[in-house]
């Protein structure tokens, strides 16, 4: 009997330890969207090839920063990789919380494989330091979708040229913008001109504001000396918010706290003649059984400003090993492979935005869908927010001072970003950069 | 006197007592694990958190934390964004905890009486404090709502941004809030209401005295006790309320206390200074339950 119950433990022991010298796993933390989904849907492939279960897992976004740090500083191994947000890199990389890729990055020459803003933005810090903490995994950026049918309409399109002197298309400058939302501005007949980001709760607010800010020749600040004075309160700053607010009053009843899902549904319900969003979110608005306006909806890139710059805000983000990670040897196994040529095909295949420049720049990734050519050309156009450790303070610092402008009509642009620039002066100097 | 011993034990044929646990180590047994429970989880993060305070300690960082004394109390007591912080959740208060006190202690009036379905409306009244505050602001966030909402169409008000407006946002949570917990002063009213002598409202009316009288010089001095418990439990819940505020509507104007904490702590992940808020905060809400707590005294000695 005795020796029947120690088979049995023994047979149980055994069976465990077979299980764990065969099941490899690794975890990849993700925001809640659809460009995750169609990473789980790339990385089932690895696991064809490798046998090593790969599994996506995702929170919302406006909770995604707030769950990845909670795990990095209680120095959790629950995940192996992250695909974190660009403006995490200092923060995570300062914090010890990311494995340092640059000798991967080098020995790859993952430099020349991804389109240089990836490089830039997802993966280096700090700025110019040769120091690389992620691999570009989602490029993205804001851009703009539109209703076809409003805009190639007849009457339309006399109406607005009688009103305005020029043809009725997709904008080319923020002025042309501006116009046409407030063409199409008609809350009687249940249409309304625009749908911009207003949700102040993480950083839609901000990149709203930053497509205005830049293409109006705006910047954050010096992202060597971090002087922001003269900067984020210059002259065309202080245009850019106020264009920013004018378009505000365009947008549908209630279009206070809104970010992606709502700015799709401004298209999807038939609400906007233009919405802005992440390209990421635009595979959405083709399918048929998510936007009845699938056939009508076009897309364009963030238009000029007045001064004929163009750039467009940066979303997307790299995929990092996490510090904690008990399968260190695995991810950077898995990350051999993600940056292989015919992955980064399958990948923009699947959905997912490549940061590859071949795949960008190949003809068959610019005619594979209506935005993918207006993506391309914002990809080399793109700045971001500030990387630096503190820089959920320098966002929430922002959000606090424009909501109330652009959503409730409170004090001057000139009131609103000299207040923010003194609020980030502090913020430096707090943290002592820029001494 | 002769001592007993095992051995000399009466030769009756029973087993000898079995030892078993004293009153006092039952009692302990039963005590010591809910006080291990209390200090793992209640005193030693208090405590921690205290002397995380007096630092300038950042969780999401591998840096020690520094001793820094009072800089952080002292910054944030001078942050003038923190006092406004402050100075939304103290108007969030005064607006809900009224609201709350006077449809609560109204319904407990109303229901002070025989009424035909008393008990089921009763019940039916309590519901909406059973239900858990993010599914409370989810549902008054569609209630709330300028295209669909049932508000503004059955009040006629058209697209009326309830949670959008600077000015009136608060006072959209603050009804949500005094929906949600008119119930437990209506409760705590019907308590007390129950307990006033009849035979006092019964002299009230031999002396001819008017409803307003009666309720001035009877009613309310006898339930004033149970309504100010009442009132110093809401006013410390008003006083943390996060849920509500974070989900309804997330913008400046109805920035209370504990969503400024949790953007610093959870967010920017200033730990030491966190920590410093939060005792700030607790020492706020422990000053304003003393002042009631005094006022209780003296209307219960009347």
């Amino acid at each position: 009997m005795r020796g029947k119950i120690a088979g049995v433990f023994a047979g149980i022991g055994l069976s465990f330890t077979a299980s764990t010298a065969f099941a490899q796993e690794l975890t990849i933390f993700w925001a809640e969207w659809d460009p995750a989904n169609y990473l789980q849907e790339l990385v089932n492939e690895y696991e064809a090839e490798t046998g090593v279960v790969v599994t996506v897992e995702t929170t919302p976004w406006a909770d995604f920063q707030t769950k990845a740090f909670t795990e990095f500083n209680a120095k959790g191994s629950a995940y192996d990789l992250i695909v974190g947000d660009s403006q995490w890199l200092g923060a995570a990389s300062e914090g010890g919380h990311y494995v340092d890729l640059t000798e991967f990055f080098n020995e790859n020459k993952v430099g020349e494989i991804m389109a240089p803003a990836t490089v830039k933005y997802y993966a280096e810090y700090p700025g110019n330091s040769g120091k690389y903490w992620a691999i570009p995994a989602e490029g993205d950026a804001v851009g703009w979708s539109y209703r076809k049918d409003w805009f190639e309409d007849p009457a339309e399109m006399e109406a607005f040229k009688a009103k305005y002197g020029y043809d009725l298309a997709p904008p080319a400058d923020w002025k042309q913008l501006r116009d046409i939302a407030e063409f199409f501005h008609r809350p009687d007949e249940g249409r309304y001109g625009i749908a911009i980001y207003t949700d102040n709760s993480y950083d839609a607010m901000a990149m709203g504001f930053e497509n205005a800010l830049f293409s109006f020749g705006g910047e954050l600040g010096d992202p060597v000396t971090y002087q922001v004075d003269g900067f984020i309160n210059s002259d065309k700053a202080i245009a850019a918010l106020d264009a920013y607010r004018e378009l505000y009053g365009f947008t549908p009843p209630g279009w206070s706290k809104t970010f992606f899902v709502e700015n799709n549904q401004a298209i999807t319900e038939g609400l906007a003649a233009m919405s802005m969003n992440y390209f990421a979110f635009f595979p959405a608005l083709l399918n048929e059984s998510t936007n009845p306006h699938a056939a009508n909806t076009g897309f364009f890139a963030n238009p000029a400003g007045p001064g004929g710059d163009q750039f467009a805000a940066l979303g997307g983000q790299g995929i990092s090993i996490v510090s904690y990670s008990e399968n260190q040897e695995e991810a950077m196994k898995f990350l051999q492979w993600f940056i292989k040529d015919e992955t980064q095909k399958r990948w923009a295949e699947l959905g997912g935005y490549t940061a590859s420049a071949a795949v960008l720049e190949s003809e068959e990734f610019r005619n594979a869908t209506p935005y993918n050519e207006a993506f391309y050309q914002t990809m080399f156009k793109v700045k971001d927010f500030w990387a630096v450790p503190e820089f959920a303070e320098l966002l929430g610092q922002m959000n606090n001072r424009l909501y109330p402008h652009i959503v409730g009509g409170e004090g001057t642009s000139k009131e609103v970003l000299d207040a923010l620039a003194a609020d980030w002066k502090a913020t430096f100097a707090k943290y002592g950069r820029g001494q | 006197m002769a001592t007993q011993t095992l051995a000399q034990a009466p030769a009756t044929g029973a087993a000898p007592r079995a030892r078993g646990l004293s009153d006092l180590a039952i009692r302990n047994l039963f005590i010591i694990p809910t006080i291990i429970f209390l200090i793992v989880f209640n005193i030693f993060p208090l405590l921690y958190s205290l002397g995380y305070s007096f630092t300038d300690f950042r969780a999401s960082t591998n840096e020690p934390a520094n001793f820094v004394g009072l800089d952080n109390y002292r910054t944030l007591l001078a942050d003038p964004f923190i006092w406004k912080n402050f100075t939304i959740t103290a108007k969030y208060v005064i607006i809900s905890v009224t609201g709350q006190v006077i449809v609560g202690f109204g319904l407990a009036m109303l229901l002070n009486r025989e009424i035909p379905f008393k008990g089921l409306l009763t019940t039916l009244l309590m519901l909406p404090m059973m239900l858990s505050m993010a599914v409370v602001g989810l549902f008054w966030k569609l209630l709330y709502d300028p295209n669909f909402g049932i508000i503004n169409y059955a009040f006629g008000l058209g697209t009326f941004e309830w949670l959008a407006d600077p000015d009136i946002a608060l006072y959209a949570i603050a009804l949500a809030d005094i929906w949600m917990w008119s119930p437990f002063v209506m409760l705590l009213s019907l308590a007390g209401l129950s307990a006033v002598p009849k035979h006092l409202y019964e002299a009230a009316a031999i002396d001819r005295a008017s409803g307003l009288y009666t309720f001035f010089r009877i009613t309310l001095p006898l339930v004033a006790p149970i309504l100010m418990i009442a009132i110093i439990f809401r006013t410390m819940e008003a006083f943390k309320t996060f849920d509500l505020a974070y989900i309804l509507a997330s913008q400046p104007t109805t920035e209370v206390i504990s969503i400024r904490l949790y953007k610093m702590a959870f967010q920017e992940w200033q730990t030491g200074m966190s920590c410093a808020l939060a005792y700030i905060v607790l020492i706020m809400v422990l000053a304003i339950t003393n002042i009631y707590i005094k006022y209780l005294n003296k209307v219960k000695e009347r």
